[in-house]
């Protein structure tokens, strides 16, 4: 085995919903791949998947409603065996959380609970996972806050989450999922709620933590500026598809699928100037609506033609990057 | 040169009596000229919804003047603020929360026409005129705010604000529940409105990035003071107050060539309750001196109409800060 093998590989995931009114499928031809020690950034608008795809991944689809119906999910586990957590059992996918995948989330104060002390919920997370006794799980909770830089630890790992402001919440959310040395960190939104000069904060952290224990980080949000801060490689999804991967400057220096580049076009910091003197955006006309067949994103795409709304839009595969569009070789 | 059609002196809200006051806002000045578009900008407990509450007198100021069209606002009682209501109109962030569900659109838009004994007898036809303005076909006034999707949704609060041929709008966050996509449409909807209607807007938000390309002039505000204030490119490119320059240094670029995000500021916004003596952004300012906890810094004027505050006579260019 080699070094370079991913961590994390989504090969292909559908995941489907349960309903009254008969099954939807959100997510269908997600295909990503996380390396130790890169950040990944799973960027997409409300709907198009992201969310849902870093859920299947954790094994914490809402049941029995919500199921992998298709595809792959291969984690390299410590031992370097692979696992599917796709089909892996609920047992497996228990010991696998916390201990080698953990996930932080946008909202920390409904991911923590409120009635036990911050060390008190790191605390517990150690003995489960790591056999620690309770003195020394006490000790690991206050070495865990030290580490994501809660000033004054020792007073605060006695503190419950209603005591803290938001970004000290969040880095409790951080410290508890790093207490069990995960090798794949799963981050989704988790600045989005925060202002931003703490969310610089989150971010330095998240880089530092990366960098020093040599994680595999799923970084999912909607903000392409933290994107381009934090990612090393970008995949981009639309209508529960991804529509292209690649290292973090090509997608911002030279986006190839048609939406990718919309979507950089409707950054504020990139409009210009219009005759009446005032700047306007580009913006993506139409609304997100996914049809049967063909390209997710024809109907809003201003080089859509006949066959990008009629046939099978497959993921190209190029040096370092994938596309799912006929047409991006013409138009780039 | 205009009048100022909405003049702020000194304005200053407390909630809750007794020793310890939330001190939402402290001592804020500004105006806005007819037609002009001013940003608020500032992060969580700065005070920016407080002040665009108050503006419209949503809320009642501890202290300080508030003019439109040179009369008094903040002192006048409820029954003679009917024509102001009408001249100024308010834009809210959650297109979710500020749309009554049991009405149809066109009475939601409608209800604003009553209010105000406008449009009589051709409310119809004034409801389907002012959601084509706003890009929705007028066909849509029979359905229910469920119908819509978010950005449709702003859309409608936008044309029931305008319903009343408003001179002055105070937009709080109105496009940051939307996704990028839509927010592009809502702001370019914004700039065809200001031109064509000739529109003031009070404008807040916490992103730097919206507020550069929708105002004229920027106030940064933290901890209800106003750190900074002046033309748009004088504030976001020759920031003079240390917060305005961290602010700017915080927000991520979407460019993974620009410097990355170095010289953090430390800590977390002190709270309103106890803020901290003299200058209330000292504690986390990396070029604070043990003067700065002595006097409020006053405004220093910096030229172009604008200024800062802050008792530094230079602090390093920010591309020197790193």
């Amino acid at each position: 085995m080699t070094v370079t093998e991913p961590l994390l590989s989504i090969e292909d995931l559908e995941v489907s919903f349960r309903t009254e009114e008969g099954t939807v499928t959100p997510v269908r031809g997600v295909t990503l791949s996380v390396r130790a020690g890169e950040t990944v950034a799973l960027v997409g608008e409300s709907g198009s998947g992201k969310s849902v795809t870093s859920l299947a991944t954790m094994g914490l689809l809402p049941r029995p409603a919500g199921y992998v119906s298709g595809g792959h999910i291969w984690l390299r586990q410590r031992s370097g065996a692979r696992i599917d957590l796709a089909q892996a059992s609920a047992g497996d996918l228990r010991r696998l959380r916390g201990a080698e995948i953990a996930m932080i989330f946008q909202e920390p104060m409904t991911s923590l609970n409120p009635v036990l002390t911050v060390g008190e919920q790191i605390a517990e997370s150690v003995r489960l996972h790591l056999g620690l006794g309770r003195a020394d799980a006490h000790r690991r909770a206050r070495e865990m806050l030290e580490l994501v830089e809660i000033p004054d630890a020792r007073r605060r790992v006695d503190d419950y989450p209603h005591q803290m402001s938001g970004g000290m919440r969040q880095r409790v959310m951080i410290a508890l999922a790093m207490s069990c040395n995960p090798s794949l960190l799963i981050a989704d939104e988790p600045t989005t709620a925060l202002d931003v000069t703490i969310q610089a904060q989150i971010l330095a952290l998240i880089e530092r933590l990366r960098r020093e224990n040599g994680m595999g980080v799923l970084f999912i949000t909607h903000n392409l500026g933290v994107v381009a801060e934090i990612a090393d490689r970008v995949t981009v999804m639309y209508a529960g598809e991804v529509v292209e991967s690649a290292p973090v400057r090509p997608i911002f220096q030279a986006p190839r699928h048609p939406y990718t580049r919309a979507l950089l076009d409707c950054l504020p910091a990139r409009a210009a100037r219009g005759p009446d003197g005032r700047r306007r955006v580009k913006s993506i006309p139409g609304l997100v609506s996914r049809a049967g067949v063909g390209c997710g994103f024809a109907s809003r795409c201003e080089h859509a033609t006949e066959a990008c709304r009629d046939g099978v839009v497959g993921l190209e595969n190029e040096p370092e990057r994938i596309v799912r569009c006929l047409r991006w070789r013409e138009i780039a | 040169m205009n009048a100022p059609l909405l003049e702020v002196e000194g304005l200053t809200k407390h909630f809750g009596s007794g020793p310890a006051p939330v001190r939402a806002v402290e001592g804020v000045s500004f105006a806005i000229r007819p037609g002009e578009v001013l940003g608020l900008v500032g992060e969580s407990g700065s005070g920016k919804s407080t002040i665009g509450r108050l503006v419209l007198r949503l809320l009642e100021p501890t202290a300080g003047a508030i003019r439109f069209a040179g009369e008094d606002i903040a002192r006048a009682p409820e029954r003679r603020l009917k024509p102001f209501r009408r001249r100024a109109q308010m834009v809210f962030q959650d297109p979710y929360a500020s749309l009554n569900p049991r009405l149809r659109v066109r009475d939601i838009v409608g209800e604003a026409l009553d209010a105000h004994s406008l449009a009589r007898g051709r409310r119809r036809e004034r409801v389907g005129e002012l959601l084509e303005l706003v890009g929705l076909p007028a066909a849509h006034m029979t359905r229910f705010p469920h119908e819509f999707s978010g950005g449709q949704r702003q859309r409608i609060g936008l044309a029931r604000a305008l319903a009343v041929e408003p001179e002055l709008i105070v937009a709080d966050e109105p496009v940051s529940a939307l996704d990028v996509s839509v927010q592009a449409q809502a702001l370019n909807l914004m700039q065809d409105l200001r031109a064509r209607l000739n529109l003031a807007m009070l404008f807040i938000s916490h992103d730097l990035d919206v507020v550069e390309l929708m105002c004229d002039r920027i106030a940064v505000l933290y901890l209800g003071r106003v750190m900074e204030i002046g033309t748009a490119e004088q504030v976001t490119q020759r920031p003079r107050h240390p917060y305005t320059q961290a602010l700017l240094a915080a927000s991520p670029k979407a460019d993974p060539d620009a410097p990355k995000l170095t010289r953090l500021l430390k800590g977390d916004i002190p709270s309103p309750i106890a803020p901290p003596s003299g200058c209330v952004f000292r504690t986390r300012c990396p070029y604070a001196t043990p003067a700065c906890a002595e006097v409020i810094p006053p405004l220093r004027d910096s030229g172009e109409g604008g200024a800062y505050a802050c008792i530094l006579d230079s602090i390093p260019e920010r591309t020197e800060a790193a």
